[in-house]
């Protein structure tokens, strides 16, 4: 309930805090939104000795679509990614999926970067950005790395990100026009992490599915990019015989843990459910 | 000039804001400006705080605590364990069901979280510094979780300290797991009309276990004057004088010298009725170090070890004639009470008022027999808006009805209706030995079925069946059907006491010469709106308007000594005390009028807010005229003052009854359920404020909502509790939550001076029996017959997969 | 122990504090501000909410530290200096919008940000901007009919109750 004790920075940009992450023993953490890390310093599951707050670091806000590519800062919250209509313009499933996530105290804090970052499988964003084949921008002490979302994610909480690396920045290259795009979670609740959930963006060329990527949530101990699935519907009408394949294959990859929100049959089995609504869903809405 | 027109009779009435009107409420002034004033609102001088250090093990023998550590901490001031506790014969504390409860671990725990060491220190984060810093050596011995198997031969003694003991509080005890066991009915006749019963149903009919989690948790202070021997108690009390008599009997402080006061309280539920280890430690703390001690539990404290609700394992058995008349009802209860008796029951009902299992049918015998036992589970099991286990037995009974219908190839509501109690049959007597005091059951549940137009919803129902199985819907349509008679206000002092004090409950009612009211109850709201209520009771008995009268609760040093606010008994018994202590009044001013007016007191009647000469309207005295008078000039013999104190006793329990009617749609590829409709129609007899009446009903449907489609609080193998954080303990949001329908017919009660019944445990009772029926009348079709609660979507996607709907 | 200074509903204030203590403890403890109240330590009731700089946040999952040099707002700061109250305070008591009133304070600082945010709702838009507050009495309905009526007041537009 009382979070244990520690020293608090605040740098004002990002090479400042990469410096102090660096210079500082390895129980130092980032303070991004503060709504993964803060609830388990109170329940003393995380004791760092340190904090870093990234919230006065002006460099890793910021929204830009340009030329067919996103980049949006890392400390940007949830709320100013719903807000923003050159998002939604350029890929409305970010949009779609931030309101699926928490309650709207925890996205007015909540950052995407955070989500993107800690490694949480619960969280949303990894799966969805492995979906969009994003790339995460990694500011350290001596300069910049960039890593692929689809290869950013190892295990629960074990990511790629080298100790003194900051996700500084999250690149995506916008869909095409006339994409079609869908998240669809299941939860027990507002606020609840998914069940399961699915993230598919595809385009559509004379009826048939073109292109497609599917990612999945919280049904493994990391994001899941479903490439199989994905690809049993490419070149088809979306048909039941191809939605059944991609459904198997999704089940196939799926080995989520078993909690309240049901058995570990149950979990793979929605899994399976929410791809088939969201390629049914992002079909339909493809032009 | 002309004189104003005078304000008729409607007019003044309306001014009073009296009873039947929707005044709004007094507390919420203070409310909506963050200016209540709650626990942990409150700051002393000098006061500490105190955490504790809790049990990671259900069951286990403790070898040793090490507390230096802790004590070690800078701004630490003390650590509690049962050795200090011992020293003053507070290690352990009596129960309000009649058991014993370990105050902090004494040799061994008993569920997982028992509190086993206190610590004190000068702020909370000390506190839990401190607490983290206690080292406790544990020896695990066998865990007993499954209430099933607690009385076997081999199974694990839990209460050492119970050892060779066969009598318990409740009679005879048959293992060393073994609480109680309680019986009533004829078990020869009822056996018998099972042997020649036509039809007969027997289902285990589990109703799992819950929290009630006000959204406040359980908080106290405890404040000792070293030099003049006071005890001040600020605390989550919904029965304050209660707690100031426990604390008198276990403690060597004199009752006069022991203040107790519930200030506001953020949510009740039944969770703040009993007293807790917290309670006891602060104050003990308080006495050791002389200063006053806060403590206040986080929630996972809350959940995991006060007063859990529920987890009654009822076997109902109901005997029938082919064409669907009830013979007979046998029902036995397992109760898992966890690792002590802690229930918050009337002493001498160990199974509460569960003997309210006939419900609104007219059972010409029946037999009910509960077994109580220990497991190792926190402790407790009244509470949650359970009018004393009703909402226990009331899903039993309205479950087993509807599986009963099925078999019988019966309509649910036609089943019902053929076997209500009649309204010529009030008073009823019970074959279980109630004697429900007023209904109309047939009234009632046929003005609900209009409402809803339940003859096109099953039309609409078997439409949608029908394409269910031609594969064009994956939904499946459910009506669930609950007809309720609760059994509140407990109660007479025959039969109903608290640890020995009979449960009356009180008023007192002061006029100021100005014609301005000071009222003091024994009652006390926990979000009830007795501020705003009962004024308005006073002001239609007495004539004065409610907005002056100002009503307190809470303090035990200037309210009239109430047994409490739960079990709904808030309006039946304090309500009812004001009501009489209204009328003294009343009949007092009538005799100080009279002498004013100089006529008999017989030629006075009175008009909404004056006494009037009959056939002479013009000579009249208005209340406020006579509160003056009462303070100037009385008749000659007459003591002055105006002010009356009632001490009410009731005569019988009343007897709300509702009929509720949920319409939910069920996806079966998710297990999810959208809840279409929920229409609510309650009896609580006369009806004091309607906004009021309706916000109770919204609040606990909601409550019901939780709890039978996914709220729980479950134990795995090992005693390890799970659920215990609002990350899995399912509280709604206001996306969740169902839109609430309400409705109403008035019973008056007979034996009540305002006719009023109370209200607000029925949405609770009733409204989880509609959405459980309704699920299961989802699958009905397909041949399902019951579905244990709660349904949650895992759960019920799994009842679809086994009935093969996946394929 | 760090100095942390703010403005709280209008008012500069500061005060030393260990780099832990959480902005509701800065509040209720060291300012004596006890309106918004704590109902778990999950994050997850809502019932701390205050209005840090223009956002509806969780003030137990911030740290005092964090909000140095903001602008907080709390029940005790929504009505006028001359007493008058903000309409949602009117509107929670006119439509019994309350029982108990411990996730008030929090739900009305909530459900002022909600009606900057969107001046006029739609019911469903009113329940998920409010999903963030639990509610234990009301079953949120009358809840949401006293946002309803405030936006209407708001507005300058006639308040409707909805047809059951």
């Amino acid at each position: 309930m009382i979070p244990g004790s520690f020293e608090y920075h605040r740098p004002s940009n990002v090479g400042e805090a990469a410096a102090l992450l660096a210079s500082l023993d390895s129980d130092a953490r980032v303070l991004a939104g503060g709504h993964s890390l803060i609830p388990m310093m109170r329940l003393r599951m995380a004791q760092p000795s340190h904090l870093i707050d990234l919230g006065g670091c002006a460099d890793l806000k910021g929204i830009q679509v340009e030329g067919g590519e996103i980049v949006i800062g890392a400390m940007t919250t949830q709320h100013d990614v719903i807000a923003s209509d050159a998002l939604f313009a350029a890929a409305p499933i970010l949009r779609e999926t931030a309101m699926l996530i928490a309650d709207p105290q925890v996205r007015y804090l909540g950052t995407i970067g955070g989500n993107a970052a800690n490694g949480d499988p619960g969280n949303d964003m990894p799966a969805l950005m492995m979906t969009l084949d994003a790339t995460y921008v990694l500011r350290s002490g001596t300069g910049e790395r960039r890593v692929k979302a689809r290869e950013f994610y190892h295990g629960a909480y074990d990511t790629a990100a080298a100790p003194g690396e900051i996700l500084a920045a999250i690149r995506v290259p916008a869909p095409p026009a006339g994409h079609g795009s869908a998240y669809e979670k299941l939860k027990r609740k507002v606020g609840d992490y998914a069940t399961a959930a699915a993230a598919v963006v595809l385009t559509k060329a004379n009826g048939r599915v073109a292109t497609c990527a599917i990612g999945l949530t919280n049904v493994s101990d990391k994001p899941l990019l479903a490439e199989a699935a994905a690809a049993a519907v490419i070149g088809s009408a979306l048909d039941k015989a191809a939605l059944d394949t991609a459904v198997a294959a999704v089940e196939a990859i799926c080995e989520p843990a078993e909690d309240q929100r049901g058995s570990a049959e149950y979990r793979t089995k929605m899994a399976g459910v929410m791809t088939r609504r969201a390629l049914t869903r992002a079909f339909v809405l493809a032009k | 000039m002309n004189a104003p027109v005078p304000p008729s009779s409607a007019e003044r009435a309306e001014k009073l804001q009296g009873m039947g009107c929707k005044r709004k409420r007094v507390e919420d002034v203070r409310f909506t400006q963050g200016r209540g004033n709650y626990v942990d609102d409150i700051k002393l001088p000098g006061m500490l705080h105190g955490d504790f250090h809790r049990s990671s093990h259900a069951h286990a023998r403790i070898k040793s605590i090490d507390t230096s550590k802790a004590k070690a901490v800078p701004g630490v001031v003390a650590v509690l364990t049962a050795e200090e506790l011992k020293g003053v014969n507070l290690a352990w504390m009596p129960t309000l069901a009649g058991d014993v409860q370990m105050v902090l671990a004494d040799g061994k725990v008993l569920f997982q979280n028992q509190e086993i060491a206190f610590v004190i220190a000068t702020d909370r984060y000390i506190a839990a510094d401190a607490a983290d810093l206690i080292e406790v050596e544990y020896e695990p011995l066998p865990v007993l979780v499954d209430p099933f198997k607690a009385m076997e031969a081999d199974a694990p003694v839990l209460r050492e300290d119970l050892a060779g003991k066969t009598t318990g509080a409740h009679g005879p005890r048959k293992h060393h797991n073994h609480i109680f066991n309680w019986s009533v009915g004829d078990k020869d006749l009822t056996d018998a009309a099972f042997v020649k019963a036509e039809v007969s149903t027997k289902d285990l009919i589990y109703y799992h276990r819950v929290h009630p989690c006000p959204l406040e948790t359980c908080q106290t202070i405890c404040s000792f004057d070293k030099i003049t021997g006071d005890l001040t108690i600020y605390g989550t009390f919904q029965a304050p004088h209660v707690i100031r008599t426990v604390v008198a009997l276990i403690s060597s402080i004199p009752e006069h010298k022991i203040h107790v006061i519930s200030p506001d309280i953020g949510g009740g539920f039944g969770n703040k009725v009993g007293a807790y280890p917290g309670y006891i430690c602060a104050a003990v703390a308080s006495i050791v170090t002389g200063k006053p001690v806060k403590w206040v539990e986080d929630r996972m404290e809350n959940l995991s070890t006060t007063s859990f609700a529920r987890d009654y394992h009822m076997t109902a058995e109901i005997a029938a004639t082919k064409e669907g008349r009830v013979t007979g009802l046998r029902v036995h209860i397992l109760a898992d009470h966890g690792a002590f008796d802690a229930c918050a029951d009337p002493s001498k009902w160990p199974a509460g008022f569960s003997n309210i299992v006939t419900g609104s049918y007219d059972f010409p015998v029946a037999h009910l027999s509960v077994d109580g036992v220990y497991t190792n589970k926190a402790p407790g099991g009244v509470a949650y808006r359970c009018s004393f286990r009703v909402t226990e037995v009331a899903y039993c009974i309205e479950r087993a009805m509807d599986i009963m219908a099925q078999k019988l190839g019966m309509d649910p509501v036609d089943f019902r209706m053929k076997n209500f109690i009649k309204r010529e049959q009030f008073p009823y007597q019970s074959a279980l030995g109630w004697e429900y005091d007023s209904g109309d059951y047939h009234m009632a549940m046929e003005k609900a079925l209009g409402v809803v137009d339940y003859k096109k919803l099953r039309e609409e129902q078997k439409a949608k069946q029908e394409a269910f199985r031609r594969g064009e819907t994956r939904d499946l349509m459910g009506i669930g059907v609950s007809f309720f008679t609760e059994i509140v206000g407990a109660g007479p002092s025959k039969n109903c006491d608290i640890l020995g004090i009979a449960m009356f409950d009180s008023a007192e009612i002061r006029i100021h010469p100005t014609g301005r009211v000071l009222a003091r109850m024994g009652s006390k709201s926990q979000g009830q709106g007795h501020e705003t209520t009962w004024a308005q009771i006073i002001a239609t008995e007495i004539g004065i308007p409610a907005d002056d009268i100002h009503i307190e609760e809470g303090n035990t040093d200037t309210a009239p000594y109430g047994l409490g606010t739960y079990g709904s008994r808030s309006t039946p018994v304090a309500g009812a005390a004001i009501a009489m202590a209204a009328r003294k009044i009343k009949a007092k001013a009538q005799m100080i009028a009279a002498f004013m007016l100089e006529v008999h007191e017989g030629d006075l009647e009175f008009d909404v807010d004056r006494f009037r000469v009959k056939g002479n309207p013009e000579a009249f005295k208005t209340m406020s005229q006579l509160a003056w008078a009462a303070y100037n000039r009385v008749p000659p013999g007459m003591e002055p003052g105006l002010e009356a104190v009632s001490y009410y006793d009731p005569p019988n329990m009343t007897y709300p009854f509702g009929a509720y009617i949920c319409v939910m749609d069920i996806d079966v590829d998710t297990g999810t359920h959208k809840v279409r409709r929920f229409y609510a129609l309650d009896d609580c007899g006369t009806r004091i404020n309607p906004m009021i009446i309706e916000g109770q009903v919204h609040g606990g449907c909601t409550e019901g909502y939780a709890i039978a489609m996914g709220q729980e609080i479950i134990y795995d193998e090992m005693g390890n509790v799970k659920g215990a954080s609002l990350m899995d303990f399912f509280l709604p949001t206001a996306v969740e939550t169902p839109h609430w329908e309400t409705d109403y017919t008035v019973t008056p009660s007979p034996h009540h001076p305002i006719g009023a019944k109370g209200v607000g445990e029925s949405p609770n009772v009733g409204s989880v029996p509609a959405f459980s029926n309704a699920v299961n009348d989802a699958f009905k079709f397909l041949g399902s017959t019951h579905i244990t609660m709660p349904h949650d979507a895992y759960r019920t996607w799994q009842v679809a997969a086994k009935l093969g709907l996946h394929a | 122990m760090t100095k942390v200074s703010m403005v709280v509903n209008g008012n500069a204030v500061s005060a030393d504090v260990e780099s832990r203590t959480l902005l509701i403890h800065y509040l209720r403890e060291h300012l004596n501000i006890t309106g918004p109240h704590i109902g778990c330590e999950t994050s997850h009731c809502g019932a701390c909410t205050v209005d840090l700089d223009g956002k509806s946040v969780k003030s137990c999952t911030v740290f005092a530290v964090q909000a140095q040099g903001s602008d907080v707002l709390t029940i005790e700061g929504m009505a006028a200096p001359d007493g008058k109250l903000h309409v949602l305070q009117e509107a929670f008591r006119e439509m019994h919008g309350l029982q108990c009133g411990y996730c008030t304070p929090g739900m009305i600082t909530r459900a002022y940000r909600l009606l900057k945010e969107n001046p006029s709702p739609t019911e469903a838009e009113i329940r998920m901007g409010i999903s963030g507050n639990l509610c234990r009495c009301t079953g949120y309905q009358n809840i949401v009919k006293a946002i309803q009526y405030a936006a209407s007041k708001i507005n300058g537009v006639e308040y409707k109750e909805a047809a059951e």
